[in-house]
């Protein structure tokens, strides 16, 4: 159990940064999530905290003590692999006690907490079986297994779940979650999965470009994005974002007006979730459908805006099948849904 | 999971396994069978008549006392050259994995010697060990220590055995770099974060995994020095002193071409058929059990 602080963390190979100053304190026992999109920095940064990746500047701290410094093994961490990195020429109770013997732990001690972890996970038929004999479900298990034992006060997870199938991987995720609160063990987890990130996270750090662009709950980031890559990579389907501009007070959308703001005439990144679009026979917006694909629960409507031409999905709730003959549908907006963007910065105005 | 191609007839596989089947036959099965046939029979020095003598060469071999020398002398030989050629390519292959600058540079060194032939490289260790002229056996003597391979059979093995082994650090570094570059970076880092430094990884980690590599060069090796190095005792020294060095299968050459013992030295081959083929049994037999996975 631990508290993490990362101060600017940055990461160079040779004279290219990768990572350009990322911070955060990360409370004791809180699941930490880093989402963004592939090389992001997001599996560099995790790896710097492990030990595996020097530090080219800042300071990473974890229990109050730097640790920059430190080796792997002195860092009081445990972590998961994408590929679990298993060792292949040893049965499950050798991959999870590898630690512990190197630690110079006593036997029983080892064959104690083995089968303990064993039992939390559900593996205790297997540890005498080698890993090639295993699901892949079984060999997550197993080194989630091989963290647990060692009682860390960190869990690192760099994308454990992207080799299992989808129904594994929302098995796992609730597993993952669930085990991680009873152990009350301080977790940071990887993935480029916005619905992991959503799911599990108590906090979550969406990067890219090396860049931490929001940290914040889940429910924050998607609320209120303050970048628009978080807008749009936080939410499925992402969120449409097209030009727009400010008059008079008015969001302006061509000679639509769409709702009101206090911000000054200039010209904007408007964002709208599919999600906040209603159907509404008097709506300002009027949507060409091009594609509609109807997901049971509600229906995803591709198009492009009448009058305009820029591409918009809107998610109607219910089966709109019938709608798939009609070609266009009038949408409405409220206004406290509308994310206003800077169009040059992409940081959030409103 | 079987993956298999079917034919229809038979002409096509018969034409594609012919070039295998025809090297095979022709360069093995035939001078084989004819050296099985010929080991029954003694035939004169000119080699105008045989005399069938049934097993009579491989009873005379197995009481000849040389020849029993010779066996002992193959297993050290052989022993001897593949430790000395794995283990030190195994240290050379775990340091150039390490190397991030300049590896390719070390590699390509390291791979050269492999490409220079037995003979040569037997004349190569000739020359530096020759009791007159050697230069490294010039500076042995001037550090006072005597060297003189021709009369001293420890030396002369010794010797050989280094010459034998010398190429074929390269052939088996090249073997265990491939492997070692093949082992997954993610398990050695789940082993440093175990807390395992880096011998304790090298020895619990690593070795397990090349297991498949070490065994197969342990084969190649052993196969290697029981026929190949032939030029290498031939050049530097002849068998000698006192058969010191004479292999199985110098001993063949020796006693067949040289002592026109023909019937003698096919029941020899015969022989070294034999205990090649049970050594390789014996292998995969035994040794493979141990190979992890």
């Amino acid at each position: 159990m631990a508290t993490v602080e990362l101060e600017n963390i940055k990461k160079r190979f040779g004279k290219t940064e990768v990572l350009h100053g990322v911070s955060i304190d990360i409370q004791d026992g809180e699941f930490i999530v880093i989402v963004g999109p592939s090389g992001c920095g997001k599996s560099t940064l995790l790896r710097m905290v492990a030990g595996l990746e020097s530090i080219s500047e800042g300071e990473i701290r974890i229990g109050e003590a730097r640790v920059n410094e430190r080796e792997p093994m002195d860092r009081d961490i445990a972590m998961v692999f994408q590929n679990y990195a298993l060792y292949p020429h040893m049965s499950v109770r050798q991959n999870m006690g590898y630690g512990l013997k190197i630690a110079g732990m006593a036997k029983s001690e080892i064959k104690r907490r083995v089968d303990e972890a064993a039992k939390l996970l559900q593996l205790s038929d297997y540890l005498e079986r080698k890993p090639r004999e295993l699901s892949g479900g079984q060999r997550q298990r197993v080194a989630m297994g091989r963290a647990i034992v060692r009682e860390p006060s960190v869990f690192l997870f760099d994308e454990p779940l992207s080799n299992l199938d989808a129904k594994l991987r929302v098995q796992m995720r609730v597993e993952i979650r669930e085990l991680q609160r009873k152990l009350g063990v301080t977790a940071l987890y990887v993935t480029h999965d916005q619905v992991e990130a959503m799911t599990m996270a108590d906090r979550m750090i969406v990067m890219n470009g090396g860049v931490a662009e929001q940290i914040g709950t889940p429910l924050e980031v998607y609320e209120r994005p303050v970048t628009i890559f978080a807008a749009q990579f936080i939410g499925s389907p992402s969120m449409n974002v097209i030009d727009a501009e400010v008059r008079a007070g008015q969001v302006m959308l061509g000679h639509v007006t769409l709702g009101p703001t206090d911000l000054p005439d200039r010209p904007v990144s408007l964002g709208i979730r599919p999600e906040h679009l209603h159907p509404d026979d008097n709506g300002p917006l009027t949507l060409n459908v091009t594609l509609s694909e109807p997901l049971g629960a509600n229906t995803l409507l591709h198009g492009t805006l009448e009058g305009r031409g820029e591409a918009m999905t809107a998610a109607l709730p219910g089966v709109h099948m019938e709608k798939q003959a009609v070609e266009q549908v009038r949408l409405s907006v409220n206004a406290e849904d509308l994310h206003l963007f800077d169009p040059k910065t992409g940081q959030r105005l409103n | 999971m079987e993956k298999r191609v079917t034919f229809k007839g038979w002409l096509l596989p018969m034409l594609l396994l012919a070039p295998q089947l025809i090297v095979s036959g022709v360069f093995f099965f035939y001078p084989a069978g004819e050296a099985v046939w010929q080991s029954l029979f003694i035939p004169d020095p000119f080699g105008l008549s045989m005399q069938y003598v049934g097993l009579g060469n491989f009873e005379y071999l197995f009481n000849d006392p040389y020849y029993r020398a010779s066996f002992v002398t193959t297993a050290v030989f052989s022993t001897l050259v593949t430790l000395v050629s794995m283990i030190p390519a195994l240290f050379l292959a775990v340091l150039a994995d390490r190397l991030v600058k300049g590896a390719g540079t070390y590699r390509t060194l390291l791979i050269w010697p492999y490409a220079v032939a037995p003979a040569v490289a037997g004349v190569l260790w000739l020359f530096m060990f020759n009791t007159r002229i050697g230069v490294v056996a010039f500076y042995l003597n001037q550090m006072g220590y005597d060297w003189n391979h021709v009369l001293n059979e420890h030396e002369a093995m010794g010797l050989v055995v280094v010459a034998s082994a010398w190429g074929r650090i390269s052939y088996n570094f090249l073997f265990y770099f491939a492997a070692l570059q093949a082992v997954p970076k993610s398990v050695i880092e789940a082993a440093a974060i175990d807390g395992a430094r880096f011998w304790r990884r090298f020895f619990t980690i690593v070795l397990p995994l090349l297991s498949p590599t070490t065994f197969f060069l342990l084969v190649v090796n052993i196969v290697y020095a029981f026929f190949e190095t032939f030029g290498v005792i031939h050049t530097i020294t002849s068998g000698g002193p006192q058969q010191a060095t004479t292999i199985l299968v110098y001993k063949v050459y020796a006693d067949g071409f040289v002592g026109q013992d023909l019937g003698s030295s096919a029941a020899q081959s015969v022989v070294l058929l034999v205990v090649v083929g049970f050594l390789t049994v014996l292998q995969f037999k035994f040794v493979e059990k141990r190979v992890h996975y």
